[in-house]
Formats: structure tokens, sequence, C-alpha cells
């Protein structure tokens, strides 16, 4: 309790005959980075709508900080929707200064806070052009200012990377970190799972409209399957196929890539190794979020067959 | 960390967004320029009326040898109503002025004594003018023919016919329209009915910007959904208002400044009293149906679709007060018309402006678009709160209103 947590606590929603969550439940800790992935249509958008009360869930609830989350602790919310949305029609500026008064500042504090993100990720030359004149990367840092100018202590925000070229990455990377380090909780959706990796303290992923995984990113790939790279120049193809719980995922040259099952012995794979010749490498490898994700994905293609 | 005071009071919420309306919209262009538009037609209309309603209905000139008719001419043709300036010239210089349209007629002498009056005109002669004519022909028949008998005084018949005349006893007093006020009537429909269009159109227009640019998932996240569609009707009604006094105010005080319509300045005042009242209740009542209504789509050429069936009792309340009234103020079918919440906007105020309405009239058809106006704010923030975060296909109105 009073530790600033944003918790989602067993929320369902179905449209009509399509559940959309089943029991999602998670939390996202102060000074957290979470990363929130998942296939298109898993539940993200539906899980940050239902947390932003823009939707509401058949059960469950959302808590921040001990307690439910109301219409008044939701002006604390800083929230980047994934379809963009901000007036074509109206001035940068201006609209930023509209948007943190109706999060509750007062004139005075939504211009200070406006100068301070238009200038922080670049687009302070353009506070007085239409938002539809900007391209669309401007657009989305304009978006982001959006979703801080009334200096939250909650980010929400659904596929902040999406669109974005290498140097707004960079930029959006830095500010979801330094919000972070201020103590909020900020969970982010995305795709770009290497990001994610690289960002997130913790991950979690969704699938079906259910959490199947949530952890540290470190915690999760030691849960995988630990495989091993082996370089040996002179090995013959099925050098390995004798070793038990060994099984090999690709050969290519000398190039080898075996997975350890329960049990197997990585040293015995290096005597086997060396009984073909010098060996050049010999590493054992965790698998990338990006493996553990298709991993993940795949299960759901089998369970559905 | 800090964390802002993030206290905002609902209808704190409704006032930014109404100022957000409110700015936006007196600064787009169309706004501007229809305002100024209006304006200068309506002066222009004012001025026109000066130059060709002022002063005479028409010009006839008259010879020396006719000029004894002048008076008579006159005095005839005030009768039947008509203003009859008369002018002395020769008659050739008579004969080219009809030909440029100086003069509409002009009275020659016929010379033989079969009590004719010969008229020079351009093409042919106006129906009233040729009445006029026709009765003093007649007129100076009768005289001579008087004059003729033993005894005949053609003054003292005159002066006796003149006093004939029938007592009308009317069991309703009727209402004595004036022209003047009749063309304020006109006036005010086209006003309410251009301001209620606008306006109306301007409000659906705002709710689907907001829903097809998405900045609507934005606010909803901060503020609830009648909030803001709460803001939006009365900001744009704000303008609509401001533009309806402006245009309003400018439009009597240039009648009546150049002296155009023949109307005190109480009915004047009166008339523009109403045309605001009539304005706000029209306007909350329509524009509340059609945020709701455009709150269903998502993309501006949608818009038009679904409104166009609200549209309609504007449309029909207006078409039949600008055909009807104006001939026939009285009109059952306009005077029941009016007093039904939906087309009374647009029809009560022309009557009003028109004069005649009786009270009870005005009360009940005032009472029952404010017995309405909850109903529909209920009803539109219902179906408002269920459709504008749903985006896409068009959402059925019987889903929109179902769905809690």
């Amino acid at each position: 309790m009073g530790d600033g947590r944003l918790e989602i606590d067993h929320i369902s929603k179905r449209y009509g005959d399509v559940v959309a969550l089943r029991d999602t439940t998670f939390d996202v800790r102060a000074g957290e980075l979470f990363g929130f992935v998942g296939s298109n249509g898993a539940g993200k958008t539906t899980t940050m709508r239902i947390a932003l009360g823009v939707l509401a869930a058949d059960s469950g609830e959302v808590r921040w900080d001990g307690e439910r989350i109301t219409l008044e602790t939701r002006r604390h919310i800083g929230y980047m929707p994934e379809e963009r949305g901000l007036y074509p029609k109206m001035k940068v500026g201006e609209q930023l200064i509209y948007l943190a008064r109706m999060h509750g500042l007062s004139t005075k504090d939504a211009r200070r806070s406006m100068v301070d993100w238009t200038e922080r990720l670049g687009v302070a030359h353009r506070q007085g052009d239409d938002v539809q004149n900007l391209s669309l990367g401007n657009q989305q840092r304009v978006q982001l200012a959006a979703a801080l100018v009334h200096n939250p202590s909650i980010l929400v925000l659904d596929e902040p990377f999406s669109g974005l070229d290498p140097i707004a990455v960079d930029v959006m990377s830095k500010v979801l970190q330094d919000k972070a380090a201020d103590g909020i909780p900020v969970v982010f959706s995305s795709h770009q799972l290497e990001l994610v990796e690289r960002l997130c303290h913790r991950v979690g992923i969704i699938r079906g409209g259910e959490m199947v995984a949530i952890g540290e990113v470190d915690e999760l790939r030691s849960g995988g399957s630990v495989e091993l790279v082996v370089v040996a120049p002179n090995a013959t193809d099925g050098w390995a196929s004798g070793l038990t719980g060994v099984t090999v995922r690709e050969q290519t040259g000398g190039r080898t890539v075996l997975e350890l099952g329960d049990g197997a012995n990585d040293q015995a794979v290096l005597h086997a190794a060396l009984a073909t010749g010098p060996v050049t490498e010999f590493s054992r490898r965790r698998p990338s979020l990006t493996e553990l994700y298709r991993e993940v994905v795949t299960q759901e293609t089998e369970d559905a067959a | 960390m800090t964390t802002p005071d993030v206290r905002l009071g609902s209808w704190e919420a409704v006032r930014l967004v109404a100022s957000r309306e409110v700015t936006t919209k007196m600064r787009s262009k169309a706004f501007i320029i229809t305002t100024v538009a209006t304006l200068v037609l309506l002066v222009g209309f004012a001025l026109v009326m000066k130059f060709v309603g002022g002063g005479s209905d028409a010009t006839v000139g008259v010879t020396p040898q006719t000029s004894a008719l002048a008076g008579p001419l006159k005095a005839t043709a005030g009768q039947i109503g008509q203003n009859i300036e008369t002018k002395t010239v020769d008659e050739k210089a008579g004969r080219a002025q009809v030909a440029d349209g100086t003069l509409d007629a002009l009275v020659v002498s016929d010379g033989g004594a079969g009590g004719k009056l010969r008229v020079v005109v351009k093409k042919d002669l106006d129906g009233n003018l040729q009445d006029a004519l026709t009765v003093l022909a007649g007129q100076i028949v009768l005289n001579r023919e008087i004059a003729s008998l033993p005894g005949g005084d053609p003054a003292a018949v005159q002066s006796s016919v003149a006093n004939a005349s029938v007592d009308v006893e009317p069991l309703e007093k009727p209402y004595p329209y004036q022209s003047g006020q009749l063309v304020l009537g006109i006036v005010a429909g086209i006003l309410i009915y251009m301001s209620l269009l606008l306006n109306g159109q301007m409000v659906a227009q705002g709710v689907v910007e907001e829903k097809s640019s998405r900045v609507v998932e934005l606010l909803l996240a901060t503020i609830r959904p009648w909030q803001l569609m709460a803001g939006k009707v009365l900001g744009i009604g704000f303008v609509g208002l401001v533009q309806m006094v402006v245009i309003g105010g400018v439009g009597i005080a240039a009648a009546l400044g150049l002296d155009v319509l023949s109307i005190s300045t109480s009915a004047a005042v009166g008339t523009v009293v109403w045309l605001v009242v009539w304005y706000l209740l029209g306007f909350i009542m329509y524009s509340l149906v059609f945020a709701a209504l455009a709150a269903l789509v998502s993309r501006q050429e949608d818009v038009g679709g679904v409104i166009t069936p609200a549209l309609m009792f504007v449309i029909v309340g207006y078409v039949i007060g600008i055909s009807v009234l104006p001939s026939d103020p009285g009109n059952a079918l306009a005077e029941v018309l009016s007093v039904i919440p939906v087309f009374a906007p647009t029809l009560m105020p022309m009557r009003l402006a028109m004069g005649g309405v009786p009270v009870w009239e005005a009360v009940v058809s005032v009472g029952l678009v404010l017995a309405l106006i909850p109903a529909l704010v209920w009803l539109s923030g219902r179906i408002y709160a269920n459709a504008v975060m749903r985006s896409g296909a068009k959402v059925k109105l019987r889903d929109a209103l179902r769905t809690a």
C-alpha cells in the first residue's frame, strides 16, 4: 500500500462472443519500466484502455498506490493511445497547453510545461504550427509531449516507438528511462523486442487475452531452454547426434547450434566437438526475448492445433 | 517527484472545452466570412429597400392640359393604398421620360370628350396604377354627369359618397399585420434558420473531428463524455449567440437608421430578444441531437447522412414558415406547427416578429421545448457516451442506446 505501484488485477473483458481479456493480472512498480508484448489482437490495447478508464472492464480492477483508480487519479496518468490522437487543425503549443489544463494544471504551469517538453523533445520550433502540418515523426513527438505535459505520476504508452526514426527512438528511450528514474511506473507496449529487452526491467507477454509470461528479462530467458553454439570447422554432419539430451537446431558449415535438454552435459558436447578437430568457439546462449516470444506464439498455434 | 494538483471541477472541464471551441471558431475563416457576408447582405438589403421601396410607389407625369387631374389622381390612388407622385411636364419631354423610365406613366390630353384618359407607358401599365387611373376616369365621367343634372353638385355628392362606409363588427379582433413586421419576420426566419443549420452542423462536425482524429480517447481519459459534449454544445452555441446578436442588432439598427422598416423600436427590440431566446432553445435542442447522431459515425463524409433526418425538422419548419407566413401570417398549419417543439424554433420567431401571436401560444411553445431539453440531454448523453469511442463502421442507434 502506498508504494506507487500500478496494479492490473484480474481484468476480464468480452466483446460479444470474443474474449478480449481473461483474468489479466500484472503490476508495474514505481520506478520500473515494464514492457508489454504480445501479437496483434492479444489484448494490449484493451488492457491499456481499461487502465485509462476509456473502456470499462467486465470484472477486475485497476489500482494505483493501493487505491482503485478513479477519474481523479486518472488525471495522474500520461497516456499515449495506439491510434494517435490530436486535433489536426490546432497549433502544437495551444494543444499541449489545453491538454495540460484538462489534467488540472493552471494556465501558467501548463504553458511552462509545454515549453519544457517541446524543447526536450525537439519540437519547440513547431509550437505555432498546426499539428497536421508536422511530419509523422514530429507528430509522434508531440503525442509523447501530450502524454507528459501534465507531469504524470504514471505513464501508459501504447506502441510509443512505432514509426520513429532511430534518433527519435533514442530520445523516446531516454525520456522513458528518466521518467522511471523519477520513481514512477512506466508501462509501454511494443513489437520492437530488442528495444524492450534493452530498456525494460520487466516484461509481460500476453497471448489471447492472458498473461503467459511475466518477469525480469533475464529471469524469463533463464526459464527458456539453454543453447550451445559450437564452431568447429572440421566437424561433419551428425557429429553431435549421438549425445544424450542434445538436439541439433541448426548446422551451417562448421557452426552448430544445439539445444540442451534436461540432464544433458555440455562438457560431453565439448569433448565430442574437440574430437572432430579444433574448436574456435564454444558458448552458452540464452534465448533472446524475440526467441522467447516466438516460442510462446508457437505454443499458441500448437495449442490451437 | 511532485504530484501536481489535478482537481478539475465538472463545470471547469466543461468551461475548458467550451472556451477551446469559442477560440477555435472565432478564429476560423469560415466563421468570419459567413458573419461578415451576412452583415453585408443585411445592410445591403436595407439600402436596396430604401431606394426601391422608399418614397412613392409610382411617378406619373401630367401635361399642362391634364395638370388638373394631378390632385384627383393622387387622392384616388391614396384610397386604394397607392402613393403616387405627380410631375408636370410638356408632352414631348414627358414621353421621353417615360421612355427612359423616369416616369412610370404620362397622362396626356385625349382631345375627345369620351371621358377617356390617355396614358402613355413604356410597355404596359402597372396593375395598381391602372386601377387608380380607371377609378379616376370613372370619377371624371361621374362628375361630368352630375354637373349636367339640374342642381347637381359633384362636390356634395363626392363628400356623401366619401362618408358612406361599411361598419365592420368583428367577433374576434383581427391582428393588424404591418408590412414592416412581415419583412422583419422573414428576416428573422432566415437568420434563425441559417444559425441553427450552420451551428448545428458545426457541432456534428466537431464531434466527428474528435472521433476521427482519435483525440477523443485522450480527452475521455481525463474528462467524462457528457462534459465533452456539453462543452462543445455550449461553446459553439455561445459563438452562434454572439453572431446572432451582432447580426440581429446591426440589421435592426440599419433598418431603423435608414428608416426602411416602419415599426416601433420596441417591436424591433422585441424581435431580437425573441430571436435570441429561440435561437438558444432551438440550438440546444437540435445540437444535442446532432452531437449524439454524429457520434455514431467516424468519418466526416458520413456526418451529412446521419444528421439529415434531424435536419429535416429544421428545414421543413423553415420552408413552411417562409412560404406560407408572409402572405398569410395567421395560417392555421403554421400556427399549430409553431407550438410543436421540433418545428417551433424556426416557425415561432417568425410568427413572433410578424406579431399577433397569442401570449398562451408563445408560453406553451417555450415551455414544451424547455420540457423536452432534459429528456434530450439524457438521451443524447447516453448515445454519445456509448458511441463516441467506437470507431470504424457506423454504430447502430439501437446498439448505442442499449449498451450501458
